[in-house]
């Protein structure tokens, strides 16, 4: 399955569209992590333990998408777009979407 | 007595510790920064939707960097401290210009990592992480996403 975030796959034409496909997952932060995260809030810096939840999370909406997609018959999916959004204190929604097509 | 000591203490040893610790790690953050853009100047990367015409492209993927960053006690305080005048609150710019150049670099080196050559169409996005602990108010994390589309380019 070839991903691209560009209108096209770069050096190939589209023969096919099967409409947007998406992914999406809801996660919730770890009470650990949480804590230590909230440590880390006292010296700055990178909170490692969400960046790590947050990539794990869009990985996983990815896959849901790319799932739709071969379910469809697609092999590529173009253009694609994240969106994040906290949902509720502590909770994120990861959300992947894009088109689904064949290409050559 | 006691209890004012506590109450005044606690606050200035967290703002010192905000204070030593923060700057520390942003210097050395921003060393290592440095260091790896340097060693990625010559990746092409744009934020042009298309790769130039005489590129021959032999393979294509999806690519993507991304961090959480929180800031630390001490510039939180100087920025509220810049919220009664308003104006230019440089402790905040900082803290976003390394998470969007760090962001950047882990999307560069996933695509060195897997074979590509240049990356196209590159997107940086920033995304407010609600605040974890004890309905503490002020920001507890920003998370900045770069992505892009990775092209392997054929050898001529």
């Amino acid at each position: 399955m070839i991903l691209s975030n560009t209108e096209e796959v770069p050096g190939r034409a589209i023969r096919e569209f099967y409409g947007v496909v998406t992914g999406s997952t809801v996660r919730s932060k770890h009470f650990g992590k949480d804590l230590l995260a909230g440590l880390k809030n006292l010296v700055g810096g990178e909170l490692k333990g969400y960046t790590e939840l947050l990539s794990e999370a869009r990985q996983e909406a990815v896959e849901r998408m790319v799932e739709q997609a071969k379910a469809l018959g697609a092999n590529a999916v173009v253009n694609v777009r994240f969106a994040t959004s906290s949902v509720a204190q502590g909770a994120a929604e990861l959300f992947a979407y894009g088109t689904a097509v064949r290409v050559d | 007595m006691v209890e004012a000591l506590v109450q005044l203490g606690v606050p200035l040893f967290l703002l010192v510790l905000g204070y030593v610790a923060g700057s520390i790690a942003e210097q050395n953050h921003y060393k290592s920064i440095r260091v790896r853009e340097l060693r990625f100047r010559r990746m092409p990367t744009t934020n042009l939707r298309r790769p130039p015409v005489h590129w021959r492209i032999e393979s294509v993927a999806l690519v993507a960097g991304s961090t959480v960053v929180s800031v630390d006690y001490f510039k939180r305080f100087l920025a509220q401290l810049r919220g009664l005048v308003g104006g230019r609150v440089r402790a905040y710019e900082s803290l976003l210009d390394r998470a969007r150049r760090e962001a950047m670099l882990r999307m560069k080196e996933e695509a060195a990592q897997r074979g590509f050559d240049a990356v196209i169409n590159v997107r940086l996005e920033s995304t407010n992480i609600a605040a974890p602990l004890r309905n503490d108010k002020g920001t507890a994390g920003v998370e900045v996403l770069a992505f892009g589309t990775a092209l392997k380019l054929a050898r001529a």
